[in-house]
C-alpha cells in the first residue's frame, strides 16, 4: 500500500560549507567589477582622443593628463586651493545643518497638527517648486553679507525636501499603531517620543540624502554667481580665465566633495537606524 | 464642487495664503528692520505683475515676459524629452541585464556623484555657446534622475512576473512589452515627476549662470538692474510652472496606468 | 478548429463521478536530483538525491517544512533553475541535466504562492495572454476559449474585465489556474497557491480545484506544508526533509474521487494522516532547532 523510502542516512548539517578553503575571491568582491573598470578606462580613452583630434568643443578642454598634472603641480599642495575646499564644506555644512534643526521639528509640528496643517502646508507647497537658486536675488538684498546669503540659499535648497519628507511619513502613520498606543494609556508624549518619532527616522534619512545632493549643487551655483570663493568660484573663475584644466580639476573636486558628504550622511544614517542591515 | 466649498481644508488653505501674505506685507511694510524693508512686498509685486503698463516692463501684459517664458519652457521641455528618450531604455537595459548593469555602473558612480552645476563651464566650453550648454545641464540632470529610478523601477518587479512570463512562453521582447514596461511604469513616472522638478532647479540655475532670455535670466537681471519686483514675478512664475509641468506628467502617468486607479479606487 | 486541445477539455459539465480521460502525457521522472548553490564557494547543499516518479495525469502532493528545499525542487522541475546532479524527464524527453540547462515553457506552468497575475491587465488578458502571446491562437479564438474555460470554472468570466488587485485572494488564484490550464500544459505546478488564505477561503478552494482537475485532468505537483491538505487533493504524498532536501517517505493516497469533505472526518483519512504526520514533525522539529527562518 504504501511505499515507505530508506530513512535519509545521515547528511552533513544542512547550509554548511563542504570546508572549502576560502579563495582570495572574497577579497575580489571589494573591486569593481572588470566590466566597471573597463567602461571607465573607455571613457577616459575617448576623452583623451576627443581632444588630441580637437572634435568640435573638444578643442577647448584639456586632456585628463593636463588635468592630472596640473593638479599635482599647482593644486595639491595650494593653501588657496584647500581653503576653497574648506569655504564650501562650510557653507554646505551650516545651510544643511540649518535645514535639518528647523525642518524637522516643522515637519513634524505640521504632520501632528490638523489645524497648523490646514493652514500653513498649502504654502509651504506653494513655496516649494521656487527653484532654490531663484532665491538668490532676494537673499542677497536682504543678509547683510554674502556668505549669509549663500548659506541662506542651502538651507532653502534641503529645508524644503526634509519638511515635507517629515510631514508625508507623520500622516502616513497607520492610525492603528496611534489609537493602540492610546489605548494602552500613553499619554501624548509618550506617543510622539515612542510612535511618531521612531516611524519618522527613515523619512528623515531618505530627506538628508536628498537634501545633500541638492545642497552641494545650490553652493556651487551660487558660488559661480555671487561668491569670490569656494569650489564653484574656483571652476568658474578657470572659465573666465580660460585655464583649461582648472575647469575640470574644479569639476572633479566638486564631485569628491559631494561624495565625501554623502557618505557622512551615510553613516549618520546607519547610526540613526541601527536596525537596517544595508540595503 | 459643494464639498469642496464646505469642506475645512478648503478654507484653511485659503486662510494660510492670506495669512502668508499678510506676513509679507507686514514685514516689509511694518517691521522697522531696514533688511525686511529692502525686500518687495506682496502689494508691489501684485500690481505690477497684473498692471497693462508696468513699472519696469514685465507683467502678464507685456510681450517680453511671454518671450522669458517660452525660452525656459523650450529649453526645459527639450531637456527633459531628451532625458526621457535616452534616460528610460537605459534604465531599463540597467535594470533588465546584469551584465550591461556591470558595464554601466562603472561608468555612472564615476559621473553620478558630480553635481550637474558643476558641469556648466565644462558644457559651455564643450558647446561654444551658453544655449546648448544650458540644455545639456539640464539635461544631465533630468537624465540622471530617469535612469536611476527607471533603473529601481525594473528591478522591483517581483521575480515572480518574469517567470510567469516565461513559463507562459514569452520571448524577450515580449516581457519587455508585458512585464518590464507596465511593471517599471510607476517608478518610471515618480522618476520623471523628480526629474522635471530637478530639470527647473537647475535650468533656473543654468540661466541665472550664464544665458539670454529666460526666467532664471530675469530674475538675476531685475536684481542687476534694481527691478525688485520683477524678481519675484519670475520667482512666482518660475514655481508655477514647475509644478504645472510636474502635474502634467502625473495626469499623464494615471492615465496610463488606469489599472492603479481601479485598483486604488477600491480602497477607497 | 483545435482537435489536439478539444480533446483535452471537454465542452460541458462532466458527467458526475466520471473523470476525464487519463491524458497520456505529464509522466514525470526525476531522479537522484540535487541542487548545491554556489558550488566553488559557500556550497550549500538544498537538495540532494530527489527522487520522484508521476504519472501521467496524477495529482502529487509533496509536503514539507519551511525551507526544506521543495521550492528548489518546484524551480528545477518548472525551468527556472539548473540542477548539479541528477536528471528529470518528462514523457521521455530529459528537461534537465547538470549539463542540460532546463528552460521554462508552457509544458509546466506554474501557479505561484504570492499569485503572479499582471497586475496591470484584465483577468481575460491574463488568461489569453499564453496562447496569444505563442501565436497558437488568435484573438478571437483565445478569447472564446477563456470566457468558456472561465465559465467552467465557477463563473469567473462574470470578472473577466476586471483587475486582478481588485478581486479576492481565492478568485485570483483560481484565475491564475485557469490561465495556466489556457496553455494545455502537460505539468500543472502549484507553489503552496492556498498558503495565506484562512480556512473558509481554503476549503472553496480545495472544491475548485477538485472541480477544475475534473473538468481538465492533468498531471499537478502541489506543493504544500499543510499534511492534511495535501492528503485531501491528492493520489500521492510525498514527504520533503529539510536541508539538505530529500524525498523522505512516499504515500499513495487510497480515498477515492470524487473527494467530498466528509472524507475529512473519516477513519481511513485519519489513519493516512498518521502514517504521514510523524515523519512530517520529526522534519519540522529538525528544521526548528536550526534555526531555519521563516520564508516570508
Amino acid at each position: 500500500m504504501s511505499a515507505v523510502e530508506e530513512d535519509v542516512k545521515t547528511v552533513p548539517p544542512a547550509g554548511r560549507a563542504t570546508g572549502r578553503a576560502l579563495r582570495p575571491r572574497r577579497l575580489g568582491r571589494f573591486l569593481p567589477s572588470w566590466r566597471a573598470t573597463s567602461s571607465v578606462v573607455a571613457f577616459f580613452v575617448l576623452w583623451d582622443l576627443m581632444v588630441r583630434w580637437e572634435l568640435g568643443g573638444f578643442a577647448h578642454i584639456s586632456s585628463p593628463l593636463a588635468v592630472a598634472t596640473a593638479f599635482v603641480d599647482g593644486y595639491l599642495a595650494s593653501a588657496d586651493y584647500w581653503m576653497s575646499w574648506w569655504a564650501s564644506f562650510q557653507r554646505v555644512l551650516y545651510g544643511f545643518v540649518a535645514a535639518q534643526l528647523l525642518g524637522i521639528p516643522l515637519g513634524l509640528l505640521l504632520g501632528t497638527r490638523p489645524l497648523l496643517n490646514g493652514l500653513f502646508y498649502p504654502v509651504i507647497e506653494m513655496l516649494r517648486p521656487i527653484p532654490p537658486l531663484a532665491w538668490v536675488p532676494l537673499s542677497i538684498l536682504f543678509w547683510p553679507t554674502t556668505e549669509l546669503s549663500i548659506v541662506f540659499i542651502t538651507f532653502i535648497g534641503a529645508f524644503f525636501i526634509i519638511v515635507i519628507n517629515v510631514h508625508d511619513s507623520v500622516r502616513s502613520i497607520k492610525n492603528e499603531h496611534l489609537w493602540l498606543a492610546r489605548s494602552m494609556g500613553a499619554s501624548p508624549t509618550r506617543i510622539f517620543l515612542r510612535v511618531i518619532i521612531p516611524s519618522v527616522i527613515p523619512s528623515i534619512a531618505v530627506g538628508m540624502t536628498l537634501g545633500i545632493a541638492v545642497t552641494w549643487n545650490v553652493v556651487i551655483a551660487a558660488e559661480m554667481i555671487a561668491s569670490d570663493s569656494g569650489l564653484g568660484r574656483l571652476t568658474w573663475e578657470g572659465y573666465v580665465s580660460h585655464t583649461g584644466p582648472v575647469v575640470i580639476i574644479g569639476m572633479i573636486s566638486i564631485g569628491l566633495a559631494g561624495y565625501l558628504s554623502t557618505l557622512v550622511v551615510d553613516i549618520v544614517e546607519k547610526k540613526m537606524m541601527p536596525w537596517r542591515k544595508g540595503h | 464642487m459643494k464639498d469642496l466649498l464646505t469642506s475645512k481644508r478648503f478654507w484653511l488653505m485659503w486662510a494660510g495664503y492670506a495669512l502668508f501674505l499678510l506676513i509679507w506685507y507686514g514685514s516689509t511694510n511694518w517691521l522697522p528692520i531696514a533688511a525686511f524693508n529692502r525686500l518687495p512686498g506682496p502689494i508691489e509685486v501684485i500690481t505690477e505683475w497684473v498692471n497693462p503698463d508696468p513699472f519696469y516692463g514685465i507683467s502678464i501684459f507685456t510681450a517680453p515676459y511671454y518671450t522669458h517664458i517660452l525660452y525656459s519652457v523650450v529649453r526645459a521641455t527639450s531637456a527633459f524629452l531628451l532625458a526621457v528618450a535616452l534616460g528610460v531604455p537605459l534604465g531599463i537595459l540597467m535594470g533588465w541585464s546584469k551584465r550591461f548593469n556591470e558595464y554601466a555602473s562603472g561608468l555612472f558612480g564615476l559621473l553620478r556623484p558630480i553635481p550637474p552645476l558643476a558641469w556648466v563651464p565644462v558644457a559651455i566650453l564643450l558647446f561654444a555657446q551658453p544655449e546648448a550648454a544650458v540644455v545639456f545641464v539640464t539635461f544631465l540632470v533630468a537624465f540622471f534622475a530617469t535612469t536611476m529610478n527607471t533603473f529601481v523601477g525594473v528591478r522591483s518587479i517581483d521575480q515572480d512576473y518574469f517567470r510567469a512570463a516565461e513559463c507562459l512562453g514569452s520571448s524577450p521582447t515580449q516581457v519587455l512589452r508585458h512585464v518590464i514596461i507596465p511593471g517599471a511604469l510607476p517608478h518610471i513616472f515618480t522618476g520623471l515627476q523628480i526629474a522635471m522638478g530637478a530639470a527647473w532647479f537647475s535650468l533656473a540655475a543654468g540661466e541665472m549662470i550664464a544665458a539670454q532670455y529666460g526666467l532664471g535670466f530675469l530674475v538675476f537681471e531685475s536684481y542687476n538692474l534694481i527691478q525688485f519686483p520683477t524678481i519675484v514675478i519670475g520667482m512666482a512664475t518660475l514655481g508655477l510652472a514647475g509644478y504645472i509641468s510636474s502635474a502634467l506628467i502625473r495626469v499623464i502617468g494615471n492615465r496610463l496606468m488606469q489599472w492603479r486607479e481601479q485598483a486604488l479606487g477600491m480602497e477607497g | 478548429m483545435n482537435s489536439g486541445m478539444a480533446q483535452r477539455i471537454p465542452e460541458g459539465p462532466v458527467a458526475s463521478g466520471g473523470m476525464a480521460e487519463r491524458p497520456d502525457v505529464g509522466k514525470l521522472s526525476v531522479r537522484g536530483v540535487g541542487k548545491i548553490y554556489d558550488p566553488e564557494g559557500a556550497a550549500v547543499v538544498a537538495v540532494e538525491n530527489c527522487d520522484v516518479e508521476v504519472e501521467a495525469g496524477d495529482f502529487v502532493a509533496i509536503v514539507g517544512p519551511s525551507g526544506c528545499g521543495k521550492s528548489t525542487l518546484m524551480n528545477a522541475i518548472a525551468g527556472f533553475d539548473t540542477i548539479t546532479s541528477g536528471e528529470i524527464i518528462l514523457d521521455g524527453v530529459p528537461l534537465a541535466t547538470p549539463e542540460l540547462a532546463p528552460r521554462p515553457g508552457p509544458d509546466r506552468v506554474v501557479v505561484f504562492q504570492h499569485g503572479a497575475l499582471f497586475p496591470w491587465k484584465t483577468v481575460l488578458e491574463n488568461v489569453t495572454y499564453g496562447p496569444m502571446v505563442q501565436g497558437k491562437l488568435s484573438g478571437d479564438e483565445a478569447h472564446t476559449r477563456a470566457m468558456n474555460l472561465l465559465g467552467e470554472c465557477g463563473g469567473l468570466d462574470r470578472v473577466a474585465d476586471t483587475y486582478p488587485p481588485q478581486l479576492s485572494s481565492g478568485m485570483q488564484r483560481r484565475v491564475e489556474i485557469v490561465r495556466a490550464l489556457m496553455n494545455d500544459p502537460s505539468i500543472l505546478l502549484l507553489d503552496e497557491p492556498f498558503r495565506a488564505m484562512d480556512t473558509v477561503s481554503k476549503t472553496t478552494m480545495h472544491r475548485h480545484l477538485l472541480q477544475m482537475y475534473r473538468v481538465c485532468r492533468r498531471t499537478i505537483i502541489f506543493i504544500t506544508h499543510d499534511l492534511e491538505e495535501a492528503v485531501f487533493l491528492a493520489d500521492k504524498v510525498m514527504i520533503m526533509t529539510s536541508r539538505p532536501g530529500t524525498i523522505k517517505k512516499s504515500l499513495d493516497v487510497t480515498l477515492s474521487r470524487p473527494r467530498s469533505t466528509d472524507m475529512l472526518t473519516s477513519e481511513e483519512f485519519r489513519e493516512l494522516k498518521l502514517q504521514l504526520s510523524a515523519t512530517v514533525h520529526e522534519e519540522a522539529k529538525k528544521a526548528f532547532a536550526r534555526g531555519e527562518r521563516e520564508q516570508a
